[in-house]
């Protein structure tokens, strides 16, 4: 089967974004968005994990037997992650103080998994590369989305530049129900938008 | 090439295999981001220490010792020192009492135990209310601003316990974790059993032939 390449990415991004239609990965979504940048930095690690992932997994395909495949995916993901981890303490240090505990938990995220099963033990190695590219920046667009918003309500600035006096901000939206709040209200924006068009 | 059958011997060799592969791409990258890790954590404690502590022009974080708190708890300290004397030093403490858990505090002390600075090296208080400690005991402010006290001899500890400090508006319990964590500094610092203190007190009072010496040696070293 021949398939277009751009609506292999055009699939991720919109037809099957993770966060807002596939509704996969809610704990790093609404744990980890608190400003624009840590959801941003979120939705990039992950995306670089969700690729590596998928391409070394689609070029392994064949040789892993049907019976271990999960442990076998779940060692190469946790790999990255780790591989992800140590690059990021020793270069963006910033950033992973911010992330933390979230990081590690990159590897039981379900939509890792999901796209490994269900698209790279099945496609070519170019095809996985960019259902992860695809999936990968929906959910950076996604979580990226849902920090600013945040961050603009709770703190009145988006990427750290003021947008209006701190303490007009409303504190709800940085703590964890406000994630719950802008992402219920997002998913509903946008499948009033999919009625519609 | 078809799927590998899901034979014992298959599965055994598969997985070892990952396993391998996967130890081997840690270990080299393990080996590669070692020190980096290492010199991005020296660069955040020296950043912590400049923030703190007056001029120097050594190397703190090379010459740290242990400081021994009254409860038995260890510190580390650094000592910030210009051609030799001693400006202040830099102590890495500590609160338990946090409303979230431990709270880490990097505070400048000058040699006489005056609080210099402080700089909140990381702590999981609630965003909007606690964490305003950040800056919040260092603005000039009713009587927020705990910079320039002694604790020897201001009472810090929050006004409604009957102290010297404006705890921040609602958050109470940070305050007084935060200033645990100052405090803790400021008494580990001037506990008797430390023998840096001894040091530093006898500069001071240059009763010590042997702590004048050291300190003179460090000083023709630098001209």
């Amino acid at each position: 089967m021949k398939r277009n390449k751009l609506s292999v990415v055009l699939n991720g991004l919109i037809t099957e974004n993770p966060t807002f239609v596939l509704m996969l990965g809610m704990c790093p979504t609404l744990g980890t968005t608190s400003s624009a940048l840590n959801g941003m930095g979120m939705g990039l690690a992950t995306s670089f994990v969700l690729i590596c992932s998928n391409m070394a997994i689609s070029s392994v395909k064949n040789i892993i037997p049907d019976k271990v495949r999960i442990p076998s995916y779940i060692v190469i993901i946790a790999t990255f992650v780790s591989l992800l981890q140590m690059v990021m303490q020793a270069y963006v240090p910033a950033l992973y103080a911010s992330l933390g505990i979230f990081i590690p938990l990159i590897v039981v995220n379900c939509i890792v998994l999901a796209r490994a099963e269900s698209f790279a033990s099945k496609n070519s190695v170019f095809d996985s590369a960019l259902d992860g590219l695809g999936i990968g920046l929906g959910f950076t667009i996604a979580l990226t989305l849902l920090g600013s918003i945040r961050e603009l309500f709770g703190t009145g600035k988006i990427f750290g530049m003021t947008v209006f006096p701190e303490q007009y901000g409303i504190l709800v939206f940085v703590l964890a129900p406000g994630a719950f709040i802008v992402l219920g209200y997002l998913i509903a924006i946008i499948n009033r938008i999919k009625k519609v068009s | 090439m078809a799927k590998l059958e899901s034979s014992f011997k298959n599965m055994v060799l598969v997985l070892t295999g990952i396993s391998i592969f996967a130890a081997a791409a840690l270990g080299v990258v393990y080996k590669l981001t070692l020190e980096p890790i290492k010199a991005t954590e020296i660069a955040k404690q020296e950043m912590a220490i400049r923030e703190v502590t007056p001029h120097f022009n050594n190397a703190p974080v090379a010459e740290k010792y242990m400081l021994i708190s009254p409860e038995g708890d260890s510190l580390m300290c650094f000592p910030a020192k210009q051609d030799g004397k001693l400006t202040g030093v830099a102590i890495e403490s500590y609160s338990n009492k946090g409303f979230h858990g431990k709270i880490k505090v990097m505070v400048g002390l000058d040699p006489n135990g005056k609080i210099l600075n402080y700089s909140v090296i990381n702590h999981t208080e609630t965003p909007g209310l606690g964490s305003k400690m950040t800056d919040w005991f260092k603005t000039d402010k009713n009587k927020q601003n705990i910079l320039g006290l002694d604790p020897g001899k201001d009472k810090i500890w929050v006004s409604k316990d009957g102290g010297d400090v404006d705890a921040i508006t609602a958050a109470t319990i940070s305050s007084r974790a935060f200033l645990d964590a100052i405090d803790r500094a400021y008494r580990s610092y001037m506990t008797p059993k430390n023998a840096a203190v001894d040091t530093m007190k006898s500069i001071v009072r240059q009763s010590s032939a042997s702590a004048e010496y050291k300190d003179k040696g460090v000083s023709n070293e630098k001209e």
